[in-house]
């Protein structure tokens, strides 16, 4: 297939569940700004939650502080910012559009029909008490979307460099989360393990839709280091980073023997998915959270560039 | 001008085509009509076939007005048509050849020199070399009009990269679903072949050197360009790539695409830009557009543009006048259609005469496309026709002026429920090494404001399903 198509497809995909994970990120931001009102924390949790997305250089040249409606009109709606949930779904559709010929009927439906709603958004919708109408929304067109890649698409490489866009795509916002609690500073009078730690480490949960498959697995009350655990390590948990390296070491597989040419992709996915199979989670709790959410982080962005020299260009 | 020639009859005769649509018409409540036209937008937004206008304001992305009222065409009148459409677009191919090499028509005195050789549309770098099977215009959309039952006239060649025709499908396929049940009804010849019979005639013009199966790809200008979404429909109803100038290389005259696999070489290239962008060493030098080197392979043989560069040559408004005379000195044959009765307002007779009967007369800029630049006299007001008797003083050679003809109308649903509106038919002509085919169909375009002649969709113009109808 054309190189083009590959990155089209690479990028519409990444876009789309873009979307998804801010929206997710803004979820959890709701849920720590709700605790922390309550103990006059400030804004520091829509701070973190900037952080978080990645978004904190962008948003504090426009804006001095971290208020509710600063950083969700920020995150969510302005088409300054590139990774912001509309600009997601506009260069999603653009990615799409350019490639209509590589697209299944119903993910072509899937992404301008989200394109046409978002078109009719008012300022109004992303007001602090009417934004979660569109979280909401948003989450449920990325997964219309990936259903529609899984149901309809030829298994060819046309779908292996969407699902690759997603899984990238996917880690990456998956460690963001969880480090959104390390950014989130408790109050010095609440306790590590406090009340207020047990709600943030809980939304962490819920933002990326684990609350549930926490239980299911530990059948016990949250535990931070668990909850990290969970997200990071555990292969049977849809977002974590051991399971989309999973995806993202099969589907980089197919493409090398499809193609008869592996590279420098392959070895850094092996490396980074190897890490995640055979660390404990003491040891990185030993290394410090924070850190090695970061060099993952890098890691992943050092694999997608990767990827874009050996197939996209 | 006469009362307009109505397709569905008058006078309270039916016409046999439309026997069924007028019962319909009758039997059917207004606001169905209402609630189907709504619909049928919301289908066409989604399947995305909008054309694109930038720069403009507003909504970039468009839709052309869709009509519901299908246009229905009898099998003997559909294959007197296409009878004369197949003469046509030979003899029009036989033109183009023959003017890039031997120059017979010219030599011959039928053609005038200069029309031809210092014409803006003439490629010098197309001279001395044939392309695959004399085919130069693979894709050819002819534009005719009717005036009463039996006078066809073309209005207009186009054999460059004519558009439209992802409209005849992608509208065949919204009435389908809107009204199974008038279909039911009829016995429609279907246009789905269409991508299928563009392919095979594509892959038969492949060059000679190329071995084993033709790779053949379209090269699209991008999304920005307004018939985009009719490249990337095509592209896909064809099997074949869509790639835009960057995708493409030329490497020792040989063209090749980047894939994700390495390079891959094309045989066949359906091009829909211009001329003047397809490769910046012969053309326009700050092109991107295109791909440097193309030309060079292309006179190499090693790879087939369709259409040909050059090929606009035989779609000039002035060129246009002599091509009855290109049927009958080419094929030795008497031209099955006719064309509209031309004052070239180059010549001084001529001009006189247009100038004398401007407020019964259609003047056209001959380089001008869109309906844009153009005078319908009878519509026009008195300082209107003034102004332009100035223009045409000032550079005469730039235009031409017909009658204005009563084109025929069909019965179409606006505001005021179903009234009579003039149409034209874009029937699309496909030219392979072997064979002519023509699709039973084409675009029909509408014009929606009552008593207007401009079908343009830049215009107000709109479009409908045409019918050809089962013998």
């Amino acid at each position: 297939m054309l190189s083009r198509t590959a990155d089209n497809l690479f990028w519409l995909a990444r876009y789309m569940e873009r979307a998804e994970n801010m929206a997710r990120i803004l979820e959890a931001g709701y849920r720590l700004a709700a605790m922390g009102i309550d103990v006059g924390a400030g804004d520091t949790e829509w701070h973190s939650t900037i952080v978080a997305a990645g978004c904190e250089t962008g948003f504090y040249r426009k804006h001095r502080a971290a208020t509710a409606a600063a950083a969700i009109d920020y995150l969510a709606r302005d088409p300054d910012n590139p990774s912001s949930i509309l600009s997601c779904i506009q260069t999603a559709r653009r990615n799409g559009r350019a490639v209509r010929t590589a697209l299944s009927a119903d993910m072509w439906d899937a992404v301008n029909g989200s394109w046409l709603q978002a078109r009719n958004f008012t300022i109004e919708d992303f007001a602090p008490d009417t934004v979660r109408r569109i979280l909401d929304w948003v989450k449920e067109r990325s997964l219309l979307f990936t259903g529609c890649v899984g149901s309809t698409m030829l298994r060819n490489d046309a779908y292996w460099f969407t699902r690759l866009g997603t899984f990238l795509e996917r880690a990456d916002s998956t460690a963001r989360i969880l480090d959104v609690k390390y950014n989130v500073l408790l109050p010095t009078y609440e306790a590590v393990g406090g009340a207020l730690d047990y709600v943030q480490w809980t939304a962490v949960l819920r933002a990326v839709s684990a609350g549930r498959g926490y239980h299911w697995i530990y059948r016990r009350e949250v535990k931070p280091w668990l909850v990290a655990e969970l997200l990071i390590l555990k292969p049977e948990m849809p977002r974590s980073l051991a399971a989309c390296f999973i995806e993202i070491t099969r589907t980089l597989d197919l493409l090398a023997g499809a193609y008869g040419r592996p590279g420098e992709a392959d070895r850094i996915a092996g490396q980074i998915h190897a890490r995640l199979r055979y660390t404990r989670i003491d040891d990185i709790f030993q290394q410090g959270l924070h850190e090695f959410l970061t060099e993952f982080i890098d890691d992943n962005v050092r694999l997608g560039r990767e990827v874009s020299k050996q197939y996209l260009t | 001008m006469a009362a307009a020639f109505d397709e569905m009859g008058s006078g309270g005769v039916v016409r046999a085509p439309y026997r069924t649509i007028a019962e319909w018409l009758a039997a059917t409540p207004p606001d169905v009509f209402t609630h189907k036209r709504r619909e049928a937008e919301i289908l066409f937004r989604r399947i995305g076939i909008t054309f694109a206008v930038y720069g403009e304001g507003g909504d970039p992305e468009r839709l052309i007005p869709f009509d519901i009222v299908p246009r229905a065409l009898g099998a003997a009148e559909w294959n007197f048509l296409a009878r004369g459409l197949e003469q046509r677009v030979r003899a029009l191919n036989a033109f183009i050849h023959d003017v890039y090499n031997e120059r017979e028509i010219l030599r011959a005195g039928k053609v005038p020199e200069a029309l031809v050789l210092r014409n803006e549309s003439f490629l010098p770098a197309m001279q001395g070399f044939t392309v695959p099977g004399k085919v130069y215009t693979h894709i050819a959309g002819i534009d005719v009009v009717r005036v009463s039952e039996n006078d066809f006239y073309v209005l207009e060649d186009n054999c460059r990269t004519p558009s439209g025709v992802s409209y005849m499908l992608e509208g065949r396929e919204v009435m389908m679903r809107l009204f199974p049940d008038l279909f039911a009804r009829h016995r429609v010849q279907p246009v789905s072949r269409y991508p299928e019979a563009l392919l095979e005639t594509l892959l038969s013009v492949a060059p000679p050197a190329c071995k084993g199966e033709p790779t053949a790809v379209l090269l699209t200008p991008g999304p920005y360009n307004s018939a985009y979404y009719e490249h990337s429909f095509l592209a896909d109803e064809m099997g074949i790539e869509l790639v835009e100038g960057p995708d493409l290389f030329v490497d020792e005259d040989i063209v090749y695409m980047r894939t994700t696999q390495g390079p891959k070489r094309v045989d066949v290239i359906y091009r829909r830009i211009d001329d003047a962008f397809l490769d910046p060493r012969t053309f326009l030098p700050d092109s991107v557009l295109g791909v440097p080197g193309l030309m060079s392979a292309y006179r190499k043989g090693t790879v087939t543009l369709a259409n040909a560069a050059g090929a606009g040559i035989a779609d000039d408004k002035a060129v246009y006048i002599h091509v009855p005379e290109m049927v009958r000195f080419y094929l030795g044959e008497e031209p099955i259609l006719k064309n509209v009765p031309t004052w070239s307002c180059s010549g001084e007779g001529d001009r006189a005469h247009v100038l004398a009967h401007l407020e019964e007369l259609v003047v056209k800029d001959v380089h001008g496309s869109g309906g844009y630049g153009m005078l319908v006299g009878p519509h026009a007001s008195r300082a209107e026709r003034e102004t332009f008797a100035e223009k045409i003083k000032a550079s005469p050679d730039r235009y031409i002026a017909q009658p204005t003809l009563a084109l025929s109308t069909c019965p179409t649903f606006v505001e005021q429920g179903v009234a009579p509106r003039h149409v034209d038919l874009r029937p699309f002509v496909l030219v392979g090494r072997e064979k002519v085919t023509i699709v039973p169909g084409g675009l029909t375009r509408v014009a929606l404001r009552d008593g207007s002649l401009v079908v343009n969709s830049s215009q107000g113009g709109g479009t409908k399903d045409t019918w050809v109808l089962e013998g």
